[in-house]
């Protein structure tokens, strides 16, 4: 069912601000959802997960779906705390890299590792054996994901979809799941939409929810998967600030897929060019998007500024 | 062929009490399919194979081959040999009554359809809602109660509905044994006075307000829930 992005119980226009600036300096307040005069909360008192977050490597990972083999032998490694953008044309297989560390595809050769533990092997008396649900459960503790599509829950409110998780997971009482969900709407900008049900939001509302649904489980590692793509254009600069603003905020470990040059180049340490399931370039952003070495990503990048 | 209103009054108490074991056996039956069916779902992506292969071929079975012969094997086969059994687990129903077979046996039969339609209904929630799931960490218990079948079950609330109405008109097979409902109600009066025409026009009538009536209610409960 394609996704109404007008909610159909409001008049006022929803969205087309930009989300409240998270960062106290800027002073700016809110628009979208927080009641005017009523100053959005500092941005060190928001409950975004601080430190420790680990570093991700990937070691000659092969992915292969059929005779298509998506990702070769890729090695590449992301600091902890580090945000990089993957970019490249579809099919270059920067989505199965978000979905390999989500566990949403399963690994076919290579090593995972977040931090000093391997993702989708364990230590069996010394062996390195594949990972069984548990150890995968574990390690998912330590990974969010924002989809696309937001995938929210629609037979539950904005409330329970960002306290199920806690609660059910994480083993966090009624009440603290519902004071940190509090908080979290109030950093997305949807403090009053408590209550509403997913069907009811606008695709930017729901993409912000989903971004709250995934820092509730305190992650130290978030995967952004084109989080703009199903947005209507008006909507995505907003989720595009919200999002750099709490990547400022946090120590988290981000990794992103994104079709938005000003966006990957707004939010990332470093950005790394894809090709065929390899890494074409890499660099910082000014430079990727400055003086790209490659043929192949300017290229690449002159066909999707061109667009 | 006259219609005769003094006997149609005098026949009515014996059709309503047919009635009232038709609607009986209808819903405890009702019941019966819906859990059971779910469990075939359920069973049916279990992780044994063993397990998969078995209920696919006994439901496919039990949905291949016709009611009545399954209530034959019900009443003289099965509950001979496990009402016994039966009884001491739940002492205030006699399952060597015909009404038990009947009720058991529809629901059963019917179990294996629902089962169709829950199957149908969880393919369609989307690949997303489970990505959610993982993505979120959810328990595999959690992911069933909390996101997949609340989402699978409004969307097949109407196509069950319809197969309430549907074991409601396939009731009156249960007069092969010897359940008196409704229908077999109105043979017994005629019977009686070898007069047919009022017994069995009143069923006819009397089948009609009931599914009318619970048509309506279906499609309340579906405008009332099977929005997502």
């Amino acid at each position: 069912m394609p996704q109404s992005d007008t909610a159909p119980e409001s008049s006022e226009p929803k969205d087309e601000a930009p989300a409240p600036s998270l960062e106290k300096a800027t002073g700016r307040t809110g628009a979208d959802g927080v009641p005017a005069g009523k100053d959005p909360k500092p941005i060190d008192a928001a409950p975004l997960p601080k430190g420790g977050a680990p570093g991700i490597t990937f070691e000659k990972v092969v992915k292969r779906f059929g005779s298509n083999v998506v990702l070769r032998e890729l090695d590449f490694t992301v600091a902890p705390g580090e945000r990089v953008t993957l970019i490249g044309p579809s099919g270059s297989g920067k989505t199965t890299i978000l979905r390999l560390l989500m566990t949403l595809e399963t690994l076919n050769e290579g090593v995972i590792w977040i931090g000093d533990q391997t993702l989708w092997h364990m230590d069996r008396g010394g062996k390195r054996v594949a990972a069984n649900q548990k150890h995968l459960h574990e390690m998912r503790k330590q990974v969010g994901m924002v989809f696309q599509q937001f995938n929210l829950f629609p037979n539950m409110n904005v409330l329970r979809n960002l306290t199920e998780g806690p609660r059910r997971v994480l083993g966090v009482s009624q009440d603290e799941a519902v004071e940190r969900a509090r908080e979290l709407l109030e950093l997305v900008g949807l403090a009053d939409k408590l209550n509403a049900h997913p069907t009811q939001l606008s695709g930017g509302q729901q993409q912000r929810v989903a971004v709250a649904r995934a820092l509730a489980m305190q992650p130290k590692v978030l995967l952004l998967d084109e989080v703009t793509s199903a947005l209507d254009p008006e909507l995505v600069v907003g989720v595009q600030d919200l999002l750099r603003d709490i990547a400022n905020a946090s120590d988290i470990t981000l990794l992103c897929v994104t079709h938005e040059m000003n966006f990957a180049r707004d939010i990332s340490n470093r950005v790394l060019m894809f090709d065929q399931g390899q890494i074409v370039e890499e660099g910082p952003p000014e430079q990727i998007f400055g003086e790209p070495s490659e043929q192949r990503t300017r290229d690449f990048l002159q066909a999707v500024l061109a667009s | 062929m006259e219609w005769d209103w003094q006997y149609s009054g005098d026949i009515m108490p014996d059709l309503l009490d047919g009635l009232k074991y038709t609607i009986i056996a209808t819903l405890l039956g009702y019941v019966i399919a819906l859990v059971l069916g779910l469990v075939w779902t359920l069973l049916r992506r279990a992780p044994n194979p063993v397990v998969r292969q078995t209920v696919r071929w006994v439901t496919e079975f039990i949905r291949c081959t016709p009611l009545i012969p399954q209530l034959f094997f019900f009443y003289f086969v099965i509950l001979p040999q496990v009402a016994p059994a039966l009884h001491t687990v739940l002492p205030f129903i006699d399952f060597q009554e015909p009404i038990a077979a009947g009720v058991i046996a529809l629901g059963v039969h019917y179990s294996t359809y629902t089962a169709e339609v829950y199957r149908a209904g969880i393919a369609d929630v989307p690949r997303g809602q489970w990505e959610a799931c993982t993505a979120l960490n959810l328990p595999r218990s959690r992911v069933w109660t909390d996101v997949i079948l609340p989402q699978a079950i409004r969307k097949v609330i109407p196509t069950l509905g319809n197969y309430l109405i549907a074991m409601f008109k396939d009731s009156p097979m249960l007069l092969a044994i010897q359940v008196v409902e409704l229908l077999n109600a109105s043979f017994q009066v005629g019977a009686k006075s070898l007069k047919y025409l009022e017994p069995i026009t009143i069923v006819g009538v009397l089948f009609v307000i009931v599914s009318v009536i619970s048509s309506i209610l279906v499609r309340r409960l579906e405008r009332r829930y099977a929005t997502v």
